[in-house]
C-alpha cells in the first residue's frame, strides 16, 4: 500500500504540471482554435530561466527558500509571459484569417525556432539544478513520507489553477475570455476586446507554462533542451483528454494522466509508460469524442 | 452534361507544359552530373515526396488531421524486412504486400476514430505514431529487433538486375513518384476525388448529397496509409537496415510541415515542398549548429508570407463556368 500511495502523491505532483501546461494549450485553442505547438519549448524556456536565475543571483541564498523561489517564480513567469505575447504578435497574428493548419505550421516552425535559440545559448547538454535551493526533508502524512518538493510541486501547481479558475469565472477579464472562445465573432459585437483577450491569453499561458518548467527543473533536478516536446505533447493530450477549450478541463485531465502514468509505469511497464497515456487518450476518445468535460457542440446546418 | 470536362487550370498553357517538361527532364538527367552524395540527397527528396503525396491525400483531400504517418511507414518498411529476412521474401514482391499490410492497419486503426473532430483526430494519430514507435523499440511479438532494428535487408534486383549504388536506386525511386504522381493526379479527377473535394469542404452538404462521407474518409486514410507503407518498403531496401529512431514523432511531424508548406491538396505544391523541406537544411550547412534555428525561422516567414501554401490548391473551374463567374 505504501507504493501505491507513493505513486499516487508522484503523479499527483507530476500530473500537477501536466495540468499548468496543458492550461496554456487549452486557453488558446479555446480563443483562437489553434494547437500552439511552440508551448512546449516556452516551457523548456521557463526552465532554463530559471535555471540562469537560480545560478546568478543566488536569490534563496539573500531572501530565503521561501521568498527566493516566489520571486524566481515570478520572474520567470513574467518573461517567459512576453515571449508568448511576442510570438503571438510576430508568428500568429498574421496568420489569424489564414487555414487554421497554416498557423499550425508556423506554431512547429516557432516550437523549432525556440529550440534551438535555447540550445544555441546554452549549448545541447543536459543541464543539472543547483541542488541546495530547497532542505533535503521528507514530511511524514499518515505514515506516508512525502519528499518536501513534491508536495511543493503539488501545492504551487493546486495555488496557480485555483488563482486561474477563480479570475476566469469571476472577473470581467475573465467572463471576457469565456466568452471569446465560446463566439469570437458575438463576442467583438458585444464590445469586447478580442484583440487584447488573445494577447492576455497568450500572457497567462505562457506564464504558467513557465513556471511549470521551473517546477519540473526542481522536481526532477536536471533539464534537456528537447524536453519542451515530450512535456508539451503530454499535456496537450491532457487537455484533449479534459475536453479541449474547457479549462477544469485541463487541469481535471493533467491531474488524471499524471495519476495513469505513475501507475502504469509502476504496475504494468515502464517501457510503456509513454504507450500509455496515449493508448488511455484513445480509448477515452472512443467513449467519449469530445473529452471528459468536454461539451458536444450540435453542428449548424 | 455540359460541365462534364473539367478544365484543370484556366491559366493551363504551352508554355506551362513546357516548363513542366522540362523539369522533369532536368531531373531525369541530373544524377549523372552531381556527385553520390547528391545524388543521395536526391533519394532522400524522392522518399519524402512519396510519403508527402500519400499524406496529401488524408491531410489535403480528405482534409483528416493525421499527424502520425511514419507509423504506417514504420509498419510497410518492417513488414517488408520481417518478409524479407526471415521469409526470403524478394523485396520488390514485398512491395505490394508491405502496401496493403500499411492499408489494412490504417484502416483498422481509422475506423474508431474517423469521425473524431479535426484535432482530437491529430493528438490520437500522434499517439499512434509513439505508440507504434514504443511497441517497434519494445520488441513486440520478438519480430521487431527492439532498439537495433532489423538489418541484413536485401537490394532489390530487376530482371536479374542488381540495384545498389545511389544513382540506380534514384531511377527506382523517382520511377515510382513518377507513377504515384499520374496515378493521385488521375484520382484527383475521378469521382472520388470529386467526392474528398466536397466532403472536405463541407461535410454536412456532401452528405446531403449523397456521399457516404465516412467511407470516403476511410478509403482516403487507407489509400494514404498504404502508400506510406510502399515508401517504408522502398526506405528499408535503400538502407538494408532500420530502426525505431527513423520512425519518430518529428518524421510525422516534418511529412506534414511539407503537405501544408507546399500547398495542401496540390500535387505540385506538395513536391516543390519537399524540395524546400528536404532540400534547404542541406543547403544551410553553412551554418552548422545554427542550422535548424534558420529552418525554424524560415518555415515561420514562409507561412506568415504564404499563408495558404506556396502552391495553393485551386478549385477545379469547369468549361462553361469561367463565362458564369464574374
Amino acid at each position: 500500500m505504501e507504493e501505491f500511495f507513493q505513486q499516487l502523491t508522484n503523479g499527483l505532483a507530476v500530473g500537477g504540471i501536466y495540468a499548468l501546461i496543458a492550461l496554456g494549450y487549452t486557453m488558446v485553442y479555446g480563443v483562437l482554435k489553434l494547437i500552439n505547438f511552440a508551448h512546449g519549448d516556452l516551457f523548456t524556456l521557463g526552465a532554463y530561466l530559471g535555471l540562469s536565475l537560480l545560478t546568478s543571483l543566488g536569490l534563496s541564498g539573500r531572501l530565503g527558500p521561501l521568498a527566493g523561489l516566489l520571486l524566481l517564480a515570478l520572474l520567470v513567469m513574467g518573461f517567459v509571459a512576453l515571449t508568448g505575447a511576442l510570438l503571438e504578435r510576430a508568428a500568429y497574428r498574421p496568420l489569424r484569417q489564414s487555414p487554421r493548419l497554416s498557423a499550425v505550421v508556423s506554431a512547429l516552425g516557432a516550437s523549432i525556432f525556440l529550440q534551438n535559440t535555447i540550445m544555441l545559448l546554452y549549448g545541447a547538454r543536459i543541464h543539472v539544478y543547483p541542488q541546495d535551493i530547497l532542505p533535503k526533508v521528507a514530511i511524514d502524512i499518515g505514515g506516508l513520507s512525502i519528499p518536501l518538493v513534491r508536495i511543493l510541486v503539488f501545492v504551487v501547481s493546486l495555488l496557480l489553477m485555483g488563482a486561474l479558475y477563480l479570475f476566469i469565472q469571476r472577473t470581467r477579464l475573465g467572463t471576457a475570455i469565456r466568452a471569446a472562445a465560446i463566439d469570437q465573432a458575438a463576442a467583438r459585437l458585444m464590445g469586447i476586446n478580442v484583440d487584447q483577450v488573445i494577447l492576455i491569453v497568450f500572457l497567462i499561458g505562457p506564464g504558467l507554462g513557465g513556471v511549470a518548467g521551473l517546477l519540473v527543473g526542481l522536481y526532477y533536478g536536471q533539464v534537456n533542451f528537447t524536453m519542451g516536446w515530450v512535456y508539451g505533447l503530454k499535456a496537450f493530450t491532457a487537455a484533449i483528454l479534459g475536453g479541449i477549450g474547457n479549462i477544469p478541463g485541463a487541469m481535471v485531465g493533467g491531474l488524471i494522466l499524471g495519476v495513469i502514468e505513475a501507475m502504469g509505469a509502476a504496475y504494468i511497464s515502464v517501457a510503456w509508460k509513454d504507450a500509455i497515456a496515449f493508448m488511455v487518450l484513445i480509448v477515452i476518445l472512443i467513449v467519449r469524442p469530445t473529452g471528459i468535460l468536454g461539451e458536444r457542440v450540435a453542428d449548424k446546418i | 452534361m455540359g460541365f462534364q470536362q473539367p478544365v484543370t487550370n484556366m491559366t493551363d498553357s504551352k508554355y506551362k507544359i513546357a516548363g513542366f517538361g522540362a523539369l522533369i527532364l532536368l531531373l531525369a538527367v541530373s544524377p549523372l552530373f552531381l556527385n553520390a552524395y547528391w545524388v543521395d540527397v536526391l533519394n532522400s527528396v524522392g522518399l519524402y515526396a512519396l510519403l508527402a503525396l500519400s499524406l496529401n491525400v488524408i491531410l489535403g483531400d480528405a482534409g483528416l488531421y493525421n499527424m502520425g504517418h511514419a507509423a504506417f511507414f514504420a509498419v510497410g518498411a518492417y513488414a517488408a524486412a520481417y518478409l524479407n529476412t526471415q521469409c526470403g521474401l524478394p523485396i520488390l514482391w514485398a512491395l505490394p504486400v508491405s502496401g496493403i499490410l500499411a492499408g489494412l492497419f490504417g484502416l483498422l486503426l481509422a475506423r474508431p476514430v474517423i469521425h473524431l473532430r479535426g484535432d482530437y483526430l491529430l493528438i490520437v494519430t500522434v499517439g499512434v505514431g509513439e505508440i507504434v514507435r514504443i511497441a517497434l523499440i519494445n520488441n513486440l511479438f520478438g519480430i521487431t529487433g527492439g532498439p537495433n532494428g532489423i538489418f541484413g535487408i536485401a537490394r532489390p534486383e530487376l530482371f536479374g538486375f542488381r540495384i545498389r549504388r545511389p544513382l540506380e536506386f534514384f531511377y527506382l525511386i523517382w520511377g515510382f513518384v513518377a507513377v504515384t504522381v499520374f496515378l493521385f493526379a488521375r484520382l484527383k479527377n475521378s469521382r472520388f476525388g470529386r467526392a474528398l473535394d466536397c466532403l472536405r469542404e463541407d461535410p454536412i452538404a456532401a452528405e446531403g448529397s449523397g456521399i457516404n462521407t465516412g467511407r470516403y474518409q476511410l478509403l482516403a486514410f487507407m489509400l494514404g496509409a498504404a502508400w506510406a507503407g510502399m515508401a517504408g518498403c522502398l526506405y528499408a531496401t535503400k538502407m538494408t537496415i532500420i530502426s525505431p529512431e527513423s520512425f519518430s514523432f518529428w518524421e510525422s511531424v516534418l511529412i506534414f510541415i511539407i503537405v501544408i508548406l507546399g500547398g495542401a491538396g496540390n500535387i505540385s505544391g506538395v513536391i516543390l515542398g519537399t524540395f524546400l523541406i528536404i532540400g534547404l537544411p542541406e543547403l544551410f550547412r553553412g551554418f552548422a549548429s545554427a542550422r535548424m534555428w534558420v529552418f525554424g525561422l524560415a518555415m515561420m516567414i514562409m507561412m506568415v508570407f504564404r499563408t495558404e501554401g506556396i502552391l495553393p490548391h485551386r478549385p477545379r473551374l469547369f468549361k462553361g463556368l469561367d463565362r458564369l463567374l464574374p
